[in-house]
């Protein structure tokens, strides 16, 4: 009898410290199935964010750096500038990317730096405690919005597959979830697009996934799909916002 | 190939590419613009890497990726753009990596201006960014030493895995001196397939490499910690750098200075022994590691009076000089910082009339 299910080759044999119902480790596995379809495992270097998953490098088994908050967007563009020869992707949160790394990713974006970020929304800041972030959602509480996200205060949630969407490099721009088996199907689907128009040295290519964090949500990881679906999918809609153009 | 007349700043970039590094970042700042200037023409026609970023932070982050993957890079910038980089140099320096980064200094604090200045001595040779880290930090005193120092900041930055800082003030940039760039500072880069992140396919073994710079473990930190400062004392054992001059016979007064500042020195020293009093200079060419023992034992010396530090700041280098003398003479400062660089008769005059 064949193998009919396996650890891909480039996740590693640690365990995760992800709390339960957390999300990242279905993403991690994706986007590891996508490094062993590719067979690009030899050439990849990840890079990993401040946040949860600024040790992701445990659980990939490829060469990985670990940038500074919001930064990896820069190193990103360092690697591929001086090796476009080594396939990059990044993995970063939102109150990484869409905070602190605002500048990095947009610049990165509008030059066509031609890696894969993977963009991980939970509406959430995780590692440090679930304050709020950029992407937090209307009346969400967090511990930096008990009383929930004013938005006349702080504004509305930034939604960065439109933003960066509307900018007129080409790329391609967009939106899954891994909040249920057929999102997850079609994450991967984009997530391996992504790396294709990498390994094409077609385009920037960017891949936000909803996702949940029960810890910081204050839920169990049932509800938190719920909410998910019930609360952000409606305004973070889900599907293509730009492709590059002979596609 | 002969002496060509250049600017500082083109100078620097040219010896970059003559040492073997074809891969620059940058974000334009005066008074250094000229570097990423000549730069974005000189780079792709030596078939390198030219990339102008959106700000001194992103820089030090291309810089920071591209020196992970092992490949020599640098950039150059100005005093405001260095303290923007400095978040950066300190993950490279925590993380181990080579790279080679040039300050050419204006006034500060703040905008300050754009003349030169010696201000960031601080931040160069203490740390300007978080954490203990030194970067070997060395300071030209004209344009060909400028080039030699480039040329050779890469191999050091190897041997070390270690940013390395040249510290010239905004003169060093902006002066045109004849120089020529020798063959023998061409170098090859250091082996890199041990840490770096080039794809596991570049090493045998498979084994793969993580640059990083996080210890959670406290005793882990602490370990890593204490092997940056094993390395730090190696280059204070090995990289030690200075010149004397009119330090060999008998001298009254000690004048420590470094970069364009000493060249003045120079000629007051030279003045005021056409005036029959003996002073004697010592120039730094490195800051970090800093050259204290020759100081000290100069300092030492039965007729010498004092010790002066001549600088453009309000007194930096000034409290390494004084650590290094230990009591054992007076120290005093002399300096400006507003752009004017203190002339050879204000220094004679100064020296003079030291008590």
């Amino acid at each position: 009898m064949g193998v009919a299910f396996k650890k891909p080759e480039a996740l590693s044999d640690r365990h995760t410290h992800y709390c339960p119902g957390c999300t990242h480790g279905v993403i991690h596995r994706l986007i590891a199935e996508v490094i062993d379809e590719l067979e690009i495992r030899e050439r990849t270097v990840g890079i990993a964010p401040v946040g949860c998953a600024v040790m992701a490098y445990n659980y990939f088994n490829t060469d990985f750096q670990e940038a500074a908050h919001g930064r990896a967007p820069a190193m990103a563009t360092g690697i591929k500038r001086v090796r476009p020869d080594l396939m990059v992707f990044t993995y970063q949160g939102d109150g990484d990317l869409a905070s602190i790394g605002m500048g990095e990713i947009i610049h990165a974006a509008n030059r066509g730096e031609k890696y894969t970020a993977i963009f991980v929304n939970n509406a959430v800041y995780g590692m440090t405690g679930g304050q709020m972030a950029p992407t937090t959602m209307p009346d969400q509480r967090t511990t930096t919005s008990p009383f929930g996200r004013n938005t006349t205060d702080v504004g509305m949630p930034m939604r960065m597959v439109e933003l960066l969407g509307q900018l007129t490099t080409p790329a391609y721009v967009t939106r899954q979830s891994v909040l249920k088996p057929k999102h997850i199907i079609k994450a991967k689907k984009a997530i391996k697009k992504a790396f294709t128009y990498q390994l094409e040295n077609r385009c920037f290519t960017f891949v936000e996934v909803v996702s949940t964090c029960p810890t910081n949500w204050g839920m169990t990881p049932v509800d938190a799909i719920k909410w998910a679906e019930q609360t952000m999918l409606p305004y973070y809609q889900l599907g293509d916002v730009k492709v590059p153009e002979d596609n | 190939m002969g002496k060509v007349l250049m600017k500082g700043n083109e100078a620097i970039g040219e010896a970059a590419i003559r040492a073997g590094c074809l891969n620059y970042f940058a974000y334009p700042i005066t008074p250094q613009s000229e570097v990423a200037e000549y730069l974005s023409r000189r780079m792709p026609e030596a078939g390198g890497v030219f990339l102008q970023g959106e700000s001194e932070v992103a820089v030090s982050y291309m810089i920071f990726g591209a020196a992970a993957c092992g490949e020599r890079v640098f950039t150059t910038s100005s005093s405001p753009g260095v303290s923007l980089m400095s978040e950066g140099i300190s993950y490279i320096s925590a993380a181990e990596c080579p790279a080679v980064f040039i300050n050419i200094m204006r006034g500060g604090p703040g905008l300050g201006g754009i003349l030169p200045s010696q201000a960031d001595y601080f931040q160069s040779v203490k740390g300007g960014g978080h954490g203990d880290y030194h970067l070997l930090v060395m300071a030209p005193a004209g344009v060909q030493e400028a080039v030699e120092m480039v040329m050779s900041a890469f191999p050091l930055a190897e041997k070390y895995r270690n940013p390395v800082m040249i510290l010239g003030d905004g003169l060093i940039g902006q002066m045109m001196e004849p120089v020529e760039f020798p063959d023998h500072l061409k170098s090859e880069p250091s082996d890199k397939n041990a840490w770096a992140t080039n794809g596991i396919a570049s090493r045998k073994g498979g084994q793969r490499n993580l640059v990083k710079s996080l210890y959670l473990d406290p005793e882990e930190l602490n370990a890593h910690n204490m092997k940056l400062r094993d390395k730090y004392e190696r280059m204070a054992e090995d990289e030690v750098r200075y010149e004397a001059y009119n330090a060999d016979g008998d001298f009254e007064v000690l004048i420590v200075s470094y970069g364009t500042m000493s060249r003045v020195c120079r000629t007051a020293v030279d003045e005021l022994k056409s005036q029959g009093f003996e002073a004697a200079l010592i120039r730094p060419q490195t800051l970090f590691p800093f050259p204290g023992v020759p100081i000290k034992e100069a300092a030492a010396r039965p007729g010498c009076r004092g010790v002066i530090s001549v600088e453009m700041s309000m007194g930096q280098i000034v409290e390494d000089v004084e650590r290094a003398v230990a009591g054992i003479k007076p120290v005093h400062w002399y300096g400006k910082c507003g752009g004017e660089v203190p002339t050879p008769e204000e220094i004679v005059e100064v020296v003079r009339n030291l008590k």
